[in-house]
């Protein structure tokens, strides 16, 4: 009989159960959520065995909120009230978007984009926070407990903007995000490791709305990006559209109402879906004003007039091979993903380009979520027999504004994350105190051809001379591919204060009050989520820091580690009281108590894997 | 977009210890690359989610730096400018833009045919002046390497490593071109 394991009193058992963790890919048609059991990637079906979740909002006139298969049922009968392809909207502004064929009633705005609905004005990131937590409930519901985290797929050509909008929706959907993960890479993990590839790998993935290229390399559980292109708003729905302008002009049809134009957009996905596998598709409906539709569109046709389409996602492909420096003769494999690159034109044309047979034996519809949940498993510290590391790079090139407005770049597209970079500016007049940057991202020289992305105001500049001011502003972007900036005026060494006002995203303020307008303002709920918060965020670090001891306190003193402990206790103490307060203090001062801890075993760590190195003199 | 507390990363570090190497300018790139990765393997935010926040800022600093240093040492031009730092001399400088005027009228010959290839919208020929180039970068790389690791002629590496980095522009330019032709086609 095995022995029971005891853990030491106050001390987790936490390392040794396996953590409540998935992945989810947040698609612009479909959704899915997805996660290993016993080792093995499963995607979670909903209690009548869809996988699929279509990524459709619809809000109801009984108050309720309506998400998936039953919402997709309303676009046509309540197209006001129901959005479709959300995603499209994330971080982006009205003047980004073409919306007359759209039947959303947007509102004026100059940040991101607006819905008004019966429910209230809207934003993406709260539609999409819905679906969120549909995904977030099915799971909880199929595995028994609550999750620890996830990780949530994002376009590899994603801005910071729209990376931003998608895990301020995790955060309203009360979603812990273990990483941001780019879904090409996401599809390459569940690809690599389902068929031990080694070499360079490109994975082209259209989706519903967006269009992705990547290149990896891969070798030894090692994935590394080595360049990444795509277009944001190219995808299977512009497909479906060219059928709808098709049908217009087909049956000489006016443009129509709302309803109508949803009908019709809907005929035109079910035609592309028929014509995967068959020669013609008909398409006939009724529509409002009593006029009948009855035409047939051939394969011929259909890739006629979608050509062009096919060929936009070359240039991407070109830009990537350019940028990694290589020739397709090179290529090892090539993976589809995405439910559009079902469409036999598109193999043709990319099998064309590369020379090479496609690899299609996963489902382009569930290969994305499925490699994000390998990575959930993984960076939620479950043990796993799959050691390994993804490398993946900024998409697009962050600049700054300068004189006349152009652009200077600071960070280049395809750097591998995390980067940072630190620029050195000035003042322009005697006393000066503030200043204010302007931060861009793309490819272009001017500005005005640039994605605006915040205006960071300096503040807390000590006054000096015009000149005298060296102020050193770091630019960040992590592991998830966002920006964090901070200042210092190095010759006193003071910190500026930074105020960020993101040009397509929400603030701090405006998410704070979603989350507590979706708390049911009731006080004590307020409070009771914010103790759960703080006990969670207690055990975390509890949990972290014994595991560290009980494996290198080898590394510190006697004293240093006594200190570590009483610190240690104090938090194991204040976790049972009602103070949230007092919690998180005290998990700043565990946390500060471990500091020189924390960088002894990280120097351990790097030397072991350099077999011998001494890295003593890295001064972290 | 947030705002994070200031990096104090010493950027003073030497790249090549770093991942354990000796500086010279023939590098073996393998050993390079696969201690790249030992370093990231051990140091990724990946491997710290559920670290404490001191860990993860500790992490995201190795991590940043680990692939600051990689890039610096993998491009043959970053890497040659990088060597004649250590020795206190900087290869791009305002008052340190001299050139030999044979390379001037050199590159202004590829500036031309650049332009020339530009207005005939001709990518072929600009997919040859890119291999023309890589060429003449090539053998600027093998007279750096006999400058800095056999000679330690540090004077005249400069001047090479100046032409290479002029080289590379260019090349990014062609690129450039390359690209917008493509985008209109």
């Amino acid at each position: 009989m095995a022995l029971l394991q005891i853990s030491e009193p106050g001390m987790s058992a936490a390392p040794h159960q396996h953590k409540l963790a998935v992945g989810i890919d947040l698609g612009t048609t479909n959704s899915l959520v997805a996660t290993v059991r016993s080792g093995l990637s499963n995607v979670i079906n909903d209690e009548h065995g869809h996988a699929l979740l279509p990524s459709v909002v619809h809000y109801v006139e009984d108050g309720n909120i309506d998400v998936g298969f039953s919402a997709q049922k309303q676009q046509n009968l309540d197209p006001h009230n129901t959005i479709v392809s959300v995603k499209r909207f994330m971080g982006r502004g009205l003047k980004d978007l073409d919306v007359s064929q759209l039947p959303y009633r947007f509102t004026e705005t100059s940040g991101m984009v607006q819905i008004e609905t019966r429910a209230g004005i809207k934003t993406p990131v709260e539609i999409s926070a819905e679906i969120l937590k549909v995904l977030k409930t099915r799971a909880e519901n199929t595995l028994g407990g609550e999750l620890v985290g996830a990780v949530i797929t994002v376009p590899a050509y994603f801005d910071d903007a729209q990376r931003q909008a998608t895990k301020d929706a995790a955060r309203l959907a009360g979603i812990n995000v273990l990483r941001l993960l780019n879904e090409p890479t996401a599809a390459a993990v569940a690809y690599g490791l389902d068929n031990a590839s080694e070499g360079i790998y490109v994975i082209y993935d259209l989706g519903g709305g967006t269009f992705d290229i990547s290149i990896l390399k891969l070798s030894k559980g090692v994935f590394e990006v080595l360049a990444t292109n795509g277009d944001s708003a190219l995808g299977g729905d512009d497909f479906d559209h060219r059928i709808f302008c098709w049908i217009l002009e087909s049956a000489k049809l006016t443009p129509r109402n709302a309803h109508d134009t949803r009908l019709l957009l809907s005929k035109a996905r079910e035609a592309k879906e028929w014509l995967t596998e068959h020669a013609e598709a008909n398409i006939s409906c009724l529509l409002s004003d009593g006029e009948f539709v009855n035409l047939t569109l051939t394969t011929a046709e259909f890739i006629a007039f979608t050509e062009n389409l096919v060929q936009k996602t070359l240039s991407p492909t070109r830009k990537a091979m350019r940028d990694a420096g290589l020739t397709v003769e090179e290529i090892n494999g090539v993976v589809m993903v995405g439910g559009a690159t079902r469409m036999p034109q598109v193999r043709k044309t990319v099998a064309e380009y590369f020379k090479q047979t496609l690899l299609t034996n996963l489902d382009p519809d569930k290969v994305v979520a499925l490699g994000a949940a390998i990575q959930a498993n993984i960076l939620a510290g479950n043990k796993s027999d799959e050691d390994l590391l993804l490398l993946d790079v900024i998409p697009l090139s962050l600049g700054l504004e300068t004189y006349g407005g152009l652009t200077e770049r600071v960070i280049h597209r395809n750097s591998t994350l995390p980067v940072a970079r630190a620029q050195e500016f000035t003042t322009y007049k005697d006393g000066q105190t503030a200043m204010s940057i302007h931060v861009v991202q793309g490819e272009r020289e001017l500005v005005s051809d640039c994605r605006s992305l915040a205006r960071f105001e300096l503040r807390g500049i000590p006054p000096m001379v015009a000149g005298a001011a060296r102020i050193r502003v770091t630019f960040t972007v992590d592991a998830d591919g966002l920006l964090s900036v901070s200042a210092r005026e190095t010759s006193t060494n003071v910190e500026a204060h930074i105020a960020v006002k993101p040009s397509y995203g929400l603030s701090e303020d405006e998410i704070t009050n979603m989350l507590k307008a979706s708390f049911n303002s009731a006080e004590a709920d307020k409070k009771a989520r914010m103790l759960a918060e703080a006990r969670v965020a207690a055990g975390a670090i509890l949990e972290a820091v014994a595991m560290a001891l009980s494996t290198d306190s080898a590394l510190i003193s006697v004293e240093e580690k006594q200190a570590i402990e009483a610190e240690m206790q104090r938090l194991a103490l204040l976790k049972e009281t009602q103070d949230d307060d007092a919690i998180h203090k005290a998990v700043e001062a565990l946390n500060h108590a471990t500091e020189a801890f924390a960088a002894a075993r990280m120097n351990a760590s790097v030397s072991r894997a350099l077999a011998g190195k001494n890295l003593q003199d890295i001064n972290l | 977009m947030s705002f994070t507390p200031a990096l104090n990363v010493d950027l003073n570090l030497n790249y090549f210890e770093l991942f354990g190497l000796s500086p010279s300018f023939n590098i073996d790139l393998a050993t390079l690359e696969s201690n790249f990765r030992k370093i990231q393997s051990e140091s990724h935010p990946d491997r710290f989610v559920s670290a404490t926040s001191t860990e993860k800022l500790q992490s995201m600093q190795l991590a940043t730096l680990a692939n600051e240093a990689y890039q610096n040492l993998k491009n043959p031009a970053n890497r040659a400018k990088y060597l004649l730092e250590l020795q206190g001399i900087e290869a791009i400088s305002e008052t340190n833009t001299a050139m030999p005027l044979d390379f001037l009228m050199q590159q202004m010959e590829w500036r031309e045919s650049l332009e020339d290839a530009k207005g005939a919208k001709n990518i072929n020929a600009l997919e040859n002046l890119l291999r023309e180039m890589q060429q003449e970068a090539k053998l600027l790389q093998s007279e750096i390497a006999t400058f800095i690791d056999v000679k330690q002629d540090y004077i005249s590496a400069t001047g090479a490593t100046r032409k290479l980095i002029f080289i590379d522009k260019v090349v990014a330019d062609i690129n450039k071109a390359i690209e917008q032709l493509e985008a209109e086609l």
